[in-house]
């Protein structure tokens, strides 16, 4: 036993690296480490930096290799964009104006969007009959052609923001409802028959186990609904212009005045705009249903 | 569901039951549960052992026949422990009393006597997803016996278990029927569990399911795990299956 373990001993590795210190110090290279914080938030951000990289790239491509010269206007290059707009008070600040108050319709129209189709959902949760009745007014809301609307909507509400809001509403809707009442619906029936057995009231199945089991559909509806909203602002600024503009007014007006880079960097202001309401919402989303589900 | 005055805690006489598409589940079911018993029904699958558990809760009514109850409170435990998940484990025991109205107070020091009744002190604030198969059975089962129940009706609770922990919950269970003295109707696919645990094992025949064999089990309780492994309980076991085997 005794021999065994000398045997071990000295032909350990650990020994043996002991051995060496001991004679020839080694002076291991210094090893740069990047910290743990900073290597989550580094394979998070690089993978959306590169994507920008990479559409930039294209951008760039595109402007300098397939456009001609005389065309180029057409697709200004990052650089001009940014250039001739960010600069100047006189495009910023109407800009950025356009663009706050697109924001408020756009909130306004979730806001009420989330209201109605959730309690629009609520409702229907309630009868296989409300279902009925009410499920095919909400899929005429989703499947008639906004524009279609725009001009009653025009009539009986004025060309302001009400009607703005009221777009806003119509294309953002569907997917709050749709969701809602999935989600109210994916109770179990075992869990629906513990509520039984106890007696519960309609409001008390209702608050304690169809509500909070619809979360995560419900998220998803909001983040759909996000989207969609910015969406009927746009739509909303471009047909009912009369108040202050919106972002979806002043498109409009570089559209006619062929002001190439302050359209396009109020694209890309819109563009960010929805991937920010988009992305509070993911958050969101994460923080109250990871907590119960796990990580989404 | 009847309350009657009667010395039996469950009483079914006469029970058929036929679904709207035609399918009889039951017929003929005669079977009682007194106060201190413990039931067990085994039956092939499909023989309307669950079916037999939703007439006793209340939650289906017989076709033909009566079932009448004579508990202040029934419970039942599932299949599935249906735990909700965005509630944690205190909360989802607390269930109960939120639904009956009880006062915060009253309903938070239910929940934590019935958790530490099944072994889940410290796990209280955990949600289902962070506890394990067995932790979650035991969070049902507090959440059954949190109202104090005079009935207790368990479908087939243990089946979704690995070996090791069903026999840990069975031990559990025989130690909670014989502090809470309620009377109780357990559904299983196991002869063994049902001999182990019961007072009285019935066997039911294929669909449509009726008893044909009522099994007295005769040990006092406390039962110890080693009674498994003993030739008497063996026995026991293989009549309850000769039983099984000739009607299925």
């Amino acid at each position: 036993m005794s021999t065994d373990l000398t045997v071990e001993a000295s032909t350990a590795p650990g020994v043996q690296a002991g051995i060496e210190e001991t004679t020839a110090p080694a002076e291991a290279p210094p090893t740069r480490r990047t910290s743990p914080v900073l290597r989550t938030l580094l394979a998070k951000v690089a993978p959306m930096f590169a994507a920008i990289a990479g559409l930039a790239a294209l951008w760039y491509a595109v402007t300098y290799l397939v456009l001609g010269e005389d065309k180029r206007f057409l697709l200004p290059p990052p650089h001009q964009v940014f250039g001739e707009t960010l600069g100047r008070p006189e495009i910023m600040q109407p800009m950025l104006a356009a663009l706050w108050q697109s924001v408020m319709v756009a909130l306004a129209g979730l806001v009420i969007s989330v209201v109605i189709g959730m309690a629009w959902a609520m409702v229907m949760a309630q009868t296989r009959l409300l279902e009925k009745v009410l499920y095919p007014y909400a899929v005429i809301l989703q499947t008639v052609p906004i524009l279609a609307l725009t001009p009653l909507i025009g009539i009986w509400m004025g060309y302001g923001i009400a009607a703005r809001i009221v777009v806003c509403v119509i294309i953002a809707v569907f997917p709050m409802i749709a969701n809602t009442l999935f989600g109210l619906q994916s109770a179990t029936a075992p869990a629906h028959d513990l509520f039984t057995l106890n007696r519960a009231s309609r409001l008390q199945r209702l608050l304690k186990l169809q509500l909070p089991a619809a979360m995560p559909a419900i998220f998803t509806g909001l983040r759909n609904a996000a989207g969609l909203s910015v969406i009927g602002v746009i739509v909303g600024d471009f047909y009912f212009q009369q108040g202050s503009p919106g972002i979806g007014g002043l498109l409009r007006v570089y559209t006619l005045r062929l002001s190439m880079e302050p359209l396009f960097l109020a694209i890309i202001l819109t563009a960010l705009f929805g991937v920010v309401v988009f992305s509070a919402f993911a958050a969101l989303d994460r923080a109250v249903i990871g907590k119960w589900y796990g990580e989404r | 569901m009847n309350t009657t005055t009667t010395t039996a805690t469950l009483a079914l006489s006469g029970v058929t039951k036929r679904f709207p598409t035609g399918t009889t589940a039951l017929t003929g079911v005669d079977l009682s549960v007194d106060a201190g018993e413990f039931v067990s029904v085994v039956g092939p699958s499909g023989c309307g052992k669950s079916t037999l558990l939703r007439l006793a809760s209340g939650l289906d009514e017989a076709t033909e026949g009566s079932v009448d109850v004579d508990a202040g409170t029934t419970s039942y435990v599932f299949q599935d422990p249906t735990l909700l998940e965005w509630r944690s484990a205190r909360k989802n025991v607390e269930l109960i009393g939120e639904l009956s109205g009880l006062s915060k107070e009253q309903r938070r020091r239910a929940a934590q006597e019935a958790l530490d009744l099944v072994g889940l002190t410290g796990f209280e604030k955990q949600h289902p997803r962070q506890l394990s198969g067995g932790m979650r059975m035991r969070v049902s089962i507090a959440r059954a016996l949190v109202a104090e129940p005079d009935l207790a009706l368990f479908d087939e609770p243990f089946g979704a278990l690995d070996e090791i922990t069903r026999l840990a919950m069975q031990t559990e269970l025989q130690r909670l029927f014989r502090l809470k003295g309620f009377a109780g109707l357990f559904i299983t696919h196991s002869v063994a569990e049902a001999v182990y645990l019961s007072t009285r094992v019935v066997v039911m025949s294929g669909r449509p399911g009726r008893i044909v064999a009522e099994i007295p089990v005769p040990w006092e309780f406390p039962r110890p795990p080693e009674l498994r492994f003993e030739s008497d309980f063996a026995h026991l076991v293989g009549q309850v299956s000769a039983a099984l085997e000739e009607h299925a």
